[in-house]
C-alpha cells in the first residue's frame, strides 16, 4: 500500500491519473451513488425526496453514525473494532437497569455508560497493544464479554420510563416549516463534526493517520504510538457507548440482543464511505455518506414495499463488493505507475 | 521452536535449555490445549455426577462424553477449515453464513411429501437425496471459490472479502427460503446429524474422515509445508516458486466445504433450515477453537489436531456450564475470559514478563 498516501499531492501529473489516484475519488463516488439512489427513488416514488423523508434519515440512522465515526477511528489506525455493537447493547442494558432499580438521575446513567463504554475500549486497546495482539481476536472476546455482560444483567428486555429518556425520545426540533429533526440525530451530527475537526486538524488526529500508515514509521518519527493505540479504541468504545444512549432514547428500552451485527453495518459503512480497510487512508466524513447509503438502501427496500428485508443484506453485500474491488483495482493501478 | 507439520516430533526444542522428558512433554504444542481439556474434564468429573458414564442404550452408545463429541462435530469440521485459512494468514468470517446456504439448499430440495403407501403415511423426498446434498455442496464450495477469487485474485484483505459473504449470504438464503424456516420430512435426512453406525454418532465418522484426510494430505504431501510457508512469509513462499495464489485459493475452497458439511449437519440435526440462525457465530467459535488450539492468528505454524481439541474444549465448557446449573448466559462470558488468557498467554511480551518475572525459576532448571 505504500503507493497511497494521505496526501492529494501524491497524484500523477496527468489529468485523468490524478482525479482517479486522489484520495476524495472514492469518497466521491460514494457521494454521487447516494445522489443516484435518492434521484432514482424520486422519480419512482412520490415523496420520497422530502425534506423529512431525508431527516428520517439522520432519525433513523443516529446511532449508527456515532458507531461508524468511532470505527473510521479505529480503521484509519490500521484495527479493528468487533465489540461495538455488544457496547451498544450494554450501554442500553446498564441504563434500563440503573434507571428501573435505582432511579438513578439520566445524567449520571448517561455519564456512568460513556464512562463503561470508554473504559472498556481503553482495556482493550490496552490489550491489543501492550500484548501485540490482533485487534481482531482482542475486539472479537470484547464483542462475547459485552453480550454475556448484558445477559448477567437480565436476559429480557428492560423498559425505559425515565421522563427524561421519554421526553428525548419523543422531542422534535422543527426545522423550518413542516420538518423535524431529533435530538439524539443532532448529537450525531455534532459527534461528525467534532471528529472530523479532531482527525484533520490535530496532532492526535495526524497520529492516527501517521500509525494507520506506518505503525513502526510513526514509532521511529517519536509519536507515542501506545497513547494513540489506546485512545483510539477508547473513543470507538465511547461512540458505541454514545450511541447506545441515542439507541436507548430510540428505543426505550434496554436489551441484550440489541443492535446484533451493527459492527458488521459499520464496518461496511466505513468501507463504502471510502475508508481503506488497510489503514492510513480515508475521510471520517465518509462515515457519514456510507451510513445514508446504508439508509437510503433501506428506506428505498421500505418504500417499495414488496421486496422483502433481505434484499438489504444482499444489496448491501453487493455494494461492499464493488467498493472493495473498485479500491483494490485503484490501488493495483497506482502501484503500476 | 517446533515445528507443527511434524508434531510428533518434540526434538525441534534444540533452543530450550533443558532436553528432558517433562519439558519435552511441557514444550510439545499440543500440551496446553491437552492440559486445558484435561483440566475442564476434571472439574466435570468432581461437580457432575455420572459425567464419564457411557452405557449402551438402544443399541447405541450414549453418556455425556458421546453427547459433547456429537454436538461438538459441525464446530469442528468448521475449525479444520479454518486452521488451514488461518495458516496462510487469512481468516474466513463466512462460515456461518456458508452454513446456512447449504443447509438451506439441502433441506429446500429435500423438503418432504407425504404419500400414502398401502395405507401408511410415508414422506418421500422432493429430489433425490444424492442430488440435494450435491447441490448443497456444490453451492458451499462455490461460496468457498468466492472468496478464494477475491482473496487470492483480487488481493482484498480476507477479512473484508468474506465479510461480503458474510452480510449477503444469510440474505441469500433467506432468499430461497422466501424467509421461513424450511422443514424436512425426510427420515434418511436425519441420519446425518442424528444417526448411529455401529453405535457411535454417524457425525463423528465424518468428522473422522475429514481429520484423516486433511492431516494426511498435510503430513505425507508437501502441502502441509507449503501453506505453512504462504502464511510465514506469502512473498519469499512466492520468490521459492510456491504458487501462493493458487494455495491460497484452495484453502477458502476447503474452508467452504468444511463449512458445507457442517451446515448439511446442523440442518439435519434440526431437521430444518433456518436461514437466520443457523450457525450463527459458528466462524467466530470456529476462529476461537483455532487460537485455543495453539495456532496463531498471524499464520505460520498450525495444527489440525489442536483445532479439534480447541473445539472439542469449547464444546466442552458450554456442556459444563449447562450441566453445573450456570445460567446460559454465563456461557459468553466465560468464552470471552477464556479467550484474553489464551491469547495474552501466548503472545510473546507476556512470555518475556514471565521470564523477567521468575528468572531464578528457569535457571534453576537449566542446572
Amino acid at each position: 500500500m505504500s503507493a497511497v498516501m494521505n496526501t492529494p499531492t501524491a497524484s500523477t501529473p496527468k489529468k485523468t491519473g490524478s482525479m482517479m489516484s486522489s484520495p476524495y475519488f472514492t469518497s466521491l463516488v460514494t457521494v454521487a451513488l447516494l445522489v443516484v439512489l435518492l434521484v432514482a427513488g424520486g422519480a419512482a416514488y412520490p415523496g420520497f425526496l422530502s425534506v423529512q423523508v431525508m431527516l428520517n434519515l439522520l432519525i433513523d440512522n443516529a446511532f449508527l453514525l456515532v458507531i461508524a465515526v468511532g470505527m473510521s477511528f479505529v480503521i484509519l489506525s490500521g484495527g479493528i473494532d468487533l465489540s461495538v455493537g455488544s457496547v451498544l447493547a450494554l450501554t442500553t442494558m446498564v441504563s434500563a437497569w440503573m434507571l428501573q432499580t435505582w432511579h438513578a438521575p439520566p445524567v449520571l446513567v448517561i455519564g456512568v455508560s460513556l464512562a463503561i463504554g470508554a473504559g472498556f475500549g481503553a482495556a482493550m486497546g490496552a490489550i491489543i497493544h501492550y500484548f501485540k495482539l490482533q485487534p481482531f481476536i482482542v475486539t472479537l472476546a470484547g464483542m462475547f464479554l459485552a453480550r454475556g455482560l448484558c445477559y448477567l444483567i437480565s436476559i429480557n428486555s428492560i423498559s425505559i420510563e425515565d421522563p427524561f429518556f421519554v421526553a428525548m425520545s419523543q422531542t422534535q426540533i422543527p426545522l423550518g416549516e413542516e420538518a423535524f429533526i431529533s435530538p439524539g440525530a443532532l448529537i450525531a451530527i455534532v459527534m461528525l463534526v467534532g471528529a472530523i475537526y479532531v482527525a484533520h486538524c490535530t496532532p492526535f488526529g495526524r497520529a492516527i493517520y501517521a500509525v494507520g500508515g506506518n505503525e513502526q514509521s510513526a514509532l521511529m518519527m517519536g509519536l507515542r504510538v501506545a497513547r494513540t493505540k489506546i485512545l483510539i479504541y477508547a473513543f470507538s468504545g465511547f461512540c458505541a457507548a454514545l450511541a447506545g444512549v441515542l439507541f436507548s432514547f430510540y428505543m426505550l428500552s434496554g436489551y441484550g440482543l440489541h443492535a446484533q451485527g451493527t459492527e458488521l453495518d459499520a464496518i461496511a459503512a466505513v468501507v463504502i464511505g471510502g475508508t481503506l480497510l488497510t489503514g492510513g487512508y480515508g475521510y471520517v466524513a465518509g462515515a457519514l455518506s456510507g451510513v445514508l447509503v446504508l439508509g437510503t438502501i433501506q428506506t428505498l427496500i421500505a418504500f417499495d414495499g414488496t421486496l422483502s428485508s433481505w434484499w438489504t443484506k444482499i444489496v448491501i453485500g453487493g455494494l461492499l463488493f464493488i467498493f472493495c474491488v473498485v479500491q483494490r483495482l485503484m490501488a493495483m493501478g497506482a502501484a503500476k505507475k | 521452536m517446533h515445528s507443527p507439520v511434524k508434531p510428533l516430533g518434540g526434538h525441534a526444542v534444540a533452543s530450550a535449555p533443558t532436553n528432558s522428558f517433562v519439558s519435552m512433554i511441557v514444550q510439545h504444542h499440543l500440551f496446553r490445549p491437552l492440559a486445558a481439556l484435561a483440566l475442564l474434564l476434571l472439574v466435570d468429573l468432581l461437580l457432575i455426577p455420572g459425567f464419564f458414564h457411557v452405557e449402551i442404550k438402544d443399541g447405541h452408545l450414549y453418556g455425556s462424553l458421546i453427547d459433547i463429541a456429537n454436538r461438538a462435530a459441525p464446530l469442528i469440521l468448521a475449525a479444520i477449515g479454518m486452521t488451514l485459512v488461518i495458516a496462510t494468514r487469512g481468516i474466513d468470517i463466512s462460515v456461518g453464513a456458508v452454513v446456512a446456504i447449504s443447509g438451506t439448499v439441502a433441506s429446500t430440495m429435500i423438503g418432504g411429501t407425504m404419500v400414502m403407501n398401502n395405507g401408511v403415511p410415508e414422506y418421500v423426498a422432493n429430489t433425490p437425496m444424492v442430488w440435494a446434498i450435491c447441490a448443497a455442496m456444490g453451492a458451499a464450495l462455490l461460496c468457498g471459490a468466492w472468496n478464494g477469487f477475491l482473496v487470492a485474485r483480487m488481493g482484498l484483505q480476507p477479512i473484508v472479502a468474506t465479510l461480503i459473504l458474510m452480510v449477503a449470504g444469510r440474505g441469500l438464503a433467506q432468499l430461497m427460503t422466501d424467509g421461513q424456516i424450511v422443514t424436512v420430512y425426510y427420515q434418511p435426512f436425519f441420519f446425518l446429524g442424528s444417526g448411529y453406525l455401529f453405535g457411535i454418532p454417524f457425525s463423528l465418522y465424518i468428522v473422522a474422515a475429514v481429520f484423516i484426510v486433511t492431516f494426511l494430505l498435510m503430513q505425507k504431501t508437501a502441502l502441509g509445508l507449503f501453506i505453512q510457508s504462504v502464511g510465514i512469509n506469502p512473498v519469499a513462499a512466492r520468490l521459492a516458486g510456491i504458487k501462493t495464489a493458487v494455495l491460497i485459493f484452495f484453502v477458502y475452497v476447503f474452508c467452504g466445504a468444511c463449512a458445507g458439511v457442517s451446515g448439511l449437519m446442523i440442518s439435519s440435526n434440526i431437521k430444518s433450515a433456518d436461514a437466520n440462525n443457523a450457525g450463527l457465530l459458528l466462524e467466530l467459535d470456529a476462529i476461537l477453537a483455532v487460537t485455543l488450539g495453539g495456532t496463531s492468528l498471524a499464520g505460520g505454524k498450525f495444527s489440525l489436531a489442536g483445532s479439534v481439541i480447541g473445539a472439542l474444549i469449547i464444546q466442552t465448557l458450554t456442556y459444563t456450564i449447562y450441566s453445573i446449573g450456570l445460567p446460559p448466559e454465563v456461557n459468553m462470558v466465560v468464552k470471552s475470559a477464556v479467550v484474553f488468557l489464551v491469547c495474552i498467554s501466548q503472545s510473546a511480551e507476556f512470555k518475556n514478563m514471565w521470564r523477567r518475572a521468575f528468572p531464578a525459576r528457569k535457571k534453576g532448571n537449566a542446572q
